[in-house]
């Protein structure tokens, strides 16, 4: 009875988050919105340059145009066509935005869970090898090596990237896994000085035991919510990758829409990026405490 | 009895098979030619064609009644087979040629040209090739007799009329398929937004070669969506792209290096580079600078003092020539060839500055109220070339003791600057120009036009040179005569000469790049200076895209 | 500190008395164009050649190192005071005050903030001297890049909270602020030098990103960012590697950066 008492409180709770998050997420789009609204060359393109329009066709065009630039009536038309499921049309791209965000997006996802897997794999291996060698050199090697993927400007990977024609997953991985090594490791090793894993050692138990039992239980919950937060940072890596390996993801879009002042473009975008980014950030945070609560009982 | 059939199964399938491999070979002989657009193509509908990757799957797709051949500048008949324009330049009269039918099997009549044009003249329409035949107030007559000759009679004269044909797509009138249904070499066969556009051959083109072969030679066009110039390269280099159409000189020059077969310079184009100083009178700087910038011997001055030939050879690697005005020399009816070449003379240019009452103390140039003579460049940002040019255009006038800021701003920034607030004080861009008949410049230079960039939507003309470019840009629309409109405009450049209204910097060469594999290629100076012959290149073997494949 | 630190922060020491120097260094001024030299390779007269348009590569290294290593702490400062006023606040109040402050944070990494560093510079006056923008744009990253020194600020000032010593001084009627200032402030200093020191090499990354992009210090000013603009074609590079210089410097400045510091212990 208490049980499902409990987990109807969690079901309210994490619906009430997910609300909470989606009004977050609406307001950022709103700010984008305004942002957008009051750039300078906001509603302008190439046309106003190009001289075989007659100054009647390009009045009538800049009319068409600057239907709904107002900012309220846009929020308005903006949530009413959101609440029906409709993100309006690219003023650049002349698409629905429905479109063209189901194409970039699985694109995006694609290459930000390759990378991730990537990253990880690499991480976890490189940093419990450490701890099982424990050896000087490879722990001075790897330091190293972390330390120079950390020094390397993302727009230099991506463009190492680009000529190497290395997919984007790639440079995702790179700019993601040096922050999960260093993470990782210091998990590890303070899991490693627990008292009672020092005892188990003592006791002459096995590495692989020694670390199935003791070290990956205590290590648990923060690599859970490790494991979230670090899907915001390869996400919010991604967009700039992408719009400097020109990959037809969303960053690609986000850059263009932005370079182009395309209203519900830039919108939407925005608000995708930022409901992956806050569902990730509080999944890892919803993750990690349960699991800790879950261990203490 | 079983194994003898299949015997006799496994038999007619070897004597099959080969015919089948040959049929597909043969088919396949033209092959899949790859390149990339720089963009997304904005729209699909011919008629409302405005950007330049949408322009480059008109020109592959779209039926024209004749066609601008870009090597020889001569108009060739294409749906035309002839046509005739009547002696007041009003109305023209085509003959068509006749069978002919759009890429879905629709049959192609006058009826089709006429209601193309009729779609084109709306004014609900707002279509830049549209308004490039507005020249007066008034409904557009369009007679069909019989299915292969129509005659269209425009309310004013049209300057230039039969080279605008060059731009019309014709739609089909009934096609279910309405503007996807085409005349032209290819069709749009899918477009994956972000990615690529597919274009196959069109089996009802009209064209044949000489040995009466059906054109086009190739099987389908894949044009790779691909805004990054350096991967673009890049994957030319690797052999996954055939040919780029337009190369930054820095790239070519290198390409040249290393495989000179591929980089064609087809020598000065009509694009040209230029700086212009803002002259609108109520523009958001101080007034003593506004004296500068409308004073003639400023300008001139800083004309003279800017050195072309080191722009040209350090910035476009020697691919660009310095630019004389207006119309680029590559243009060889229009140009005006008694113009003086441009010449470097700082020396000269301090001579006309001191005329002007400015003072030059050894390192500063001051007016003759004592104010230091320091202006800003705007311009794009992200184009390499434009922002070397003004960096090196900073050390060209420090030596005249001016001194120059360089601001890059993003497109939509700048157009607001310069059309709207008029906050600059001058500004460095480029024209994109694929029309030979300057007319096309008619609201470049009209006084009251939006596109006057140095002094936009004059009531009046301010300057009584601007008076007179008003005047013969009036006179030359509405010329019947080719002589006449050429002497009009050859006024026009020297005016544009003396005045500097817009400082032309440089002519940009025609650079492209075409893989050894594309077989029948000859790069023009006009746009598209790669693939202006489409229908009749063919690919042969080329090791690296096999080595791909 | 040990032997290793020692050499970093040696190394870090020689590039700032070399950048200080600059002036007496240099072969050329940074913006002097030997026309008839352009993309020339390293001589006497020009140790790392010159550039496109014929500049002193070496003059524009040491300027450009004076600009990212001088105006890196500026942008890391005007960030780690944001992330303190807000991680504090957040931290102190709690509840429903510190879970917004940290959405908010969340939600502001996923705004098109490139957009806004565009924006601003089509702002901007159009005739101000390339100083002040250069400054302006270093003092824009600050104002953006304050996200990742939240959380941490929030986390620790949460620990301090509970503490005997602000349970003290609350029931004497500290006010908030007060209580902010001299009880929170003082006890987490040494935190929010550690996220300072952080947050420079960072900044100087980020510098080199947008200047990449065309976004950050404009020419012919230039910047470590500026200088790697033409590192787009790598055959070039793999054909003339004193052009790697730059970079080279940049990775060796981060890197002693991150060797210097305390080690970056685990956060959030």
């Amino acid at each position: 009875m208490s049980e499902t008492n409990k987990s109807a409180r969690l079901l309210r709770l994490g619906l009430r988050r997910l609300l909470f998050l989606v009004c977050l997420a609406l307001c950022g789009a709103l700010v984008s919105a305004t942002l957008v609204r009051f750039a300078p060359g906001n509603g302008l393109t190439e046309r106003e340059l190009d001289p075989r329009f007659r100054p009647d066709s390009l009045e009538a065009l800049r009319q068409q145009q600057a239907l709904h630039q107002g900012l309220p009536s846009y929020y308005f038309h903006y949530l009413s066509a959101l609440a029906h499921g409709d993100l309006g049309e690219s003023e650049s791209l002349k698409r629905p935005v429905l479109d063209l965000l189901r194409q970039r997006f699985p694109v995006t996802s694609n290459s930000v869970i390759r990378g991730l897997a990537v990253a990880w794999l690499a991480a976890a291996l490189l940093a419990t090898l450490g701890l099982a060698l424990r050896g000087w050199f490879f722990e001075t090697s790897a330091t190293a090596f972390n330390s120079l993927l950390l020094s390397l400007p993302s727009a230099v990977v991506a463009m190492l990237a680009v000529h190497l024609r290395t997919p984007v997953f790639c440079a995702i991985a790179v700019a993601v896994f040096p922050r999960l090594y260093s993470y990782i490791r210091n998990l590890l090793l303070r899991a490693y000085d627990q008292p009672h894993v020092l005892a188990a050692r003592a006791r002459g138990l096995s590495t692989a035991t020694i670390f199935l039992r003791h070290v990956l239980p205590l290590a648990a919950p923060p690599l859970l919510a490790l494991l979230g937060v670090s899907f915001a940072i390869s996400f919010g890596a991604a967009i700039p990758i992408e719009a400097l390996c020109d990959s037809p993801g969303l960053g690609q879009l986000a850059w263009q829409a932005a370079l182009s002042r395309d209203l519900p473009l830039i919108v939407n975008v925005t608000l995708i990026v930022s409901l992956v980014m806050l569902v990730a950030n509080s999944l890892a945070d919803f993750a990690g405490r349960a699991f800790a609560t879950g261990n203490s009982q | 009895m079983i194994p003898r059939v299949s015997i006799f199964l496994a038999l007619a399938l070897a004597l099959i098979c080969p015919a089948i491999v040959s049929a597909q070979s043969a088919t396949q002989s033209g092959g899949e030619l790859h390149f990339c657009l720089h963009g997304e193509p904005k729209t699909f509908n011919p008629l409302l064609v405005e950007d330049g990757q949408s322009e480059i799957v008109r020109y592959l797709t779209g039926g024209v009644l004749m066609r601008l051949n870009r090597q020889t500048q001569a108009l060739e008949p294409a749906l035309a087979v002839s046509w005739k324009i009547s002696p007041d330049a009003r109305t023209i009269k085509f003959h068509l040629r006749s069978g002919l039918h759009f890429s879905d099997g629709t049959p192609f009549t006058s009826e089709d040209v006429a209601y193309t044009v009729k779609a084109l003249m709306d004014p609900q329409l707002h279509s830049p090739t549209g308004d490039s035949f507005r020249s007066g107030e008034g409904q557009v007559n369009i007679q069909t007799p019989s299915p292969d000759t129509i005659t269209v009679t425009f309310p004013a004269p049209v300057a230039g009329l039969e080279r605008l044909f060059d731009q019309v797509a014709i739609l089909s009138a009934h096609s279910p398929k309405k503007e996807m249904a085409v005349l032209g070499p290819f069709y749009v066969a899918d477009y994956n937004p972000g990615s690529y556009v597919l274009l196959r051959r069109n089996a009802n083109y009209w064209k044949k070669d000489r040995e009466g072969k059906s054109l086009p030679y190739l099987d389908s066009i894949r044009l790779d969506i691909q805004n990054n110039h350096d991967i673009e390269i890049l994957r030319f280099r690797r052999g996954e792209i055939h040919l780029i159409n337009a190369v930054d000189a820095d790239l070519f020059d290198r390409l040249q290096k290393e495989s000179p077969a591929t980089a064609h310079d087809a020598g000065p184009s009509l694009d040209s580079e230029f700086v212009w100083f803002n002259q609108v009178p109520h523009a958001a700087f101080p007034d003593y600078k506004k004296v500068w910038f409308r004073s003639t011997e400023f300008r001139k001055a800083i004309s003279l003092a800017i050195n072309r030939a080191d722009l040209s050879r350090i910035v476009y690697a020697g691919h660009a020539r310095p630019a004389y005005g207006p119309i680029s020399p590559a243009n060889h009816f229009w140009f005006n060839a008694a113009l003086p070449a441009p010449n470097y003379d700082s020396a000269a240019a301090l001579r006309l500055l001191t005329q002007a009452g400015f003072r030059f103390d050894g390192t500063t140039l001051r007016d003759s109220l004592g104010n230091r003579v320091e202006f800003t460049v705007v311009t794009s940002t992200g184009n390499k070339p434009r922002e070397q040019m003004v960096t090196m255009i900073q050390q060209d006038l420090s030596q005249i003791g001016i001194k120059v800021n360089l601001v890059t701003l993003d497109f939509p920034s700048l157009i607001e600057r310069i059309t709207r607030t008029f906050d600059y004080e001058a500004c460095l861009l480029g024209f994109v120009n694929n029309d030979l008949d300057p007319n096309s410049q008619m609201n470049v230079w009209l006084s009251s036009a939006e596109n006057h960039q140095w002094n936009p939507k004059q009531s009046k003309p301010a300057t009584t040179w601007e008076a007179e470019i008003d005047r013969l840009m009036q006179s030359q629309a509405s010329a019947t005569t080719d002589k006449k409109r050429k002497a009009d405009w050859d006024r026009v450049q020297q005016i544009a000469f003396e005045q500097q209204p817009f400082i032309y910097l440089i002519n940009r060469d025609a650079m492209s790049a075409i893989s050894p594999a594309v077989i029948g290629s000859a790069p023009s100076v006009l746009d598209p200076h790669a693939f202006w012959n489409a229908d009749v290149l063919r690919l042969g073997p080329d090791p690296a895209l096999g080595a791909q494949k | 500190m040990s032997l290793l630190q020692k050499i970093a922060a040696g190394i870090l020491c020689a590039i700032f008395v070399a950048m200080v120097f600059a002036a007496f260094l240099v072969p050329a001024p940074y913006a002097r164009q030997f026309r008839d030299i352009p993309n020339a390779g390293p001589s006497t007269a020009h140790p790392l050649g010159t550039d496109a348009l014929g500049r002193d590569s070496l003059s524009r290294l040491l300027y450009g190192t004076r600009v990212s290593l001088l105006l890196s702490p500026a942008a890391a400062l005007l960030s780690t005071l944001i992330a303190a006023l807000l991680g504090s606040v957040a931290g102190l109040l709690g509840g429903w005050f510190e879970r917004i402050i940290l959405a908010v944070t969340d939600l502001s990494l996923a705004l098109p903030w490139l957009f806004l560093l565009l924006v601003v510079r089509a702002l901007l006056p159009l005739d101000v001297p390339p100083l002040v923008s250069v400054v302006i744009a270093f003092l824009m990253m600050g104002l953006l890049g304050w996200q990742a020194s939240v959380r941490v600020i929030a986390a620790a000032v949460r620990g301090v909270r509970d503490s005997d010593f602000l349970l003290l001084a609350r029931s004497s009627g500290c006010k908030p602020f007060r209580l902010l200032l001299r009880h929170v402030a003082p006890n987490l200093r040494p935190l929010f030098y550690t996220q300072f020191l952080i947050s420079i090499p960072l900044f100087i990354l980020t510098e080199a990103n947008l200047s990449i992009l065309g976004l950050g210090v404009m020419e012919p000013m230039p910047s470590w960012g500026n200088l790697m603009r033409g590192f787009e074609d790598f055959s070039l590079l793999a054909a003339n590697p004193w052009r790697l210089a730059p970079i080279v410097l940049l990775v060796v400045v981060v890197m002693c950066f991150q060797l210097v510091l305390p080690s970056q212990e685990v956060t959030q």
